[in-house]
């Protein structure tokens, strides 16, 4: 810890990081207060948690797969993807909200929560740790060129970077571009070049290999 | 609903003691609103145990990256998408 300003005693122990995070401390703390007062179960919050981590991006590739073979499936999609993943019987969670954006030949989306971690979950799986670092969530709108060259991703200075800030209530998904050469796959084998980075938007999804 | 698609705004550039959902680098900034995503519990007083209500409009607020880091080194065309509550836009 760096040195501070004192107008006390050390009556207290030292103000450090070690041991339990803040963060987690005060979360058990809250949950033992809740559980001691029968708002909730111990497994509620067990099964809570299971739920969260058993979502993975496989729901939201196969949104992106059946959108490049399914030309009206997209146009449904892009109009309320809450609609379109009922439609492939996907849950897409308690957003009331989710905005599917199209990356094209003239404009790349990539998805930011500034003030936390806001994400699709349900249809991504739980965030990667550095979408919810402060580096990314500060860098992706005042750098977000310098992100990307990060992740490896160069955007053409003729192409639109748009930087979504998901501040509220909607959930954003980027519809990645279709790779070059993956026109003779069929829809699952173009679901598994879909990864979560490109559903964010700071990657292409995974180049078919060479027939 | 105040505001339509196309509409030009400013985002208030008060402050704020509490929970609330406008980005610091947004205030004072001039946008334009691109879509209107529906009405929403508050999250200012939901955050303090409240009910939200009445709902405030959420838009979705298009801003050059020029007006939000002006004179950096950026692509001319490049934009943020910030959804922000009715409540923090002004008319431009």
């Amino acid at each position: 810890m760096s040195e501070h300003e004192h107008d006390h005693d050390h009556a207290h122990d030292p103000i450090t990081s070690d041991g339990e995070p803040p963060a987690a401390a005060r979360t058990r703390a809250l949950e033992e207060l809740l559980v001691e007062k029968g708002v909730v179960q111990r497994e509620d919050v067990r099964r809570g948690i299971d739920h969260l981590v058993s979502r993975s991006p496989a729901d939201g590739a196969r949104l992106v797969a059946r959108a490049w073979v399914d030309r009206d499936f997209k146009e449904r999609l892009l109009a309320d993807a809450r609609a379109a993943a009922h439609e492939l019987g996907l849950d897409p969670g308690p957003s009331p909200v989710v905005v599917a954006v199209e990356n094209t030949e003239t404009v790349h989306h990539m998805v930011v929560c500034t003030l936390c971690s806001c994400y699709p979950r349900a249809l991504l799986g739980p965030p990667p740790d550095w979408y919810k670092s402060l580096p990314y969530r500060s860098r992706a709108v005042s750098d977000p060129h310098g992100v990307l060259a990060e992740f490896g991703l160069e955007i053409d200075n003729d192409v639109e970077l748009r930087v979504l800030d998901s501040t509220a209530d909607v959930r954003y998904l980027v519809l990645p571009r279709r790779p070059e050469g993956s026109e003779e796959l069929t829809e699952s084998e173009l679901a598994d070049l879909v990864t979560r980075d490109s559903m964010i938007g700071v990657a292409e999804p995974v180049a078919p290999a060479p027939a | 609903m105040t505001f339509q698609p196309g509409d030009r705004v400013r985002v208030a550039s008060r402050a704020h003691q509490g929970h609330h959902r406008t980005p610091s680098y947004v205030k004072g900034k001039r946008g334009r609103v691109e879509r209107v995503c529906g009405s929403f519990a508050n999250p200012e007083t939901r955050a303090f145990g409240a009910d939200g209500l009445p709902e405030q409009v959420l838009y979705q607020v298009c801003f050059a990256q020029e007006e939000l880091w002006p004179g950096s080194r950026r692509h001319a065309r490049d934009t943020t998408y910030v959804d922000i509550f009715e409540h923090w836009l002004e008319a431009e």
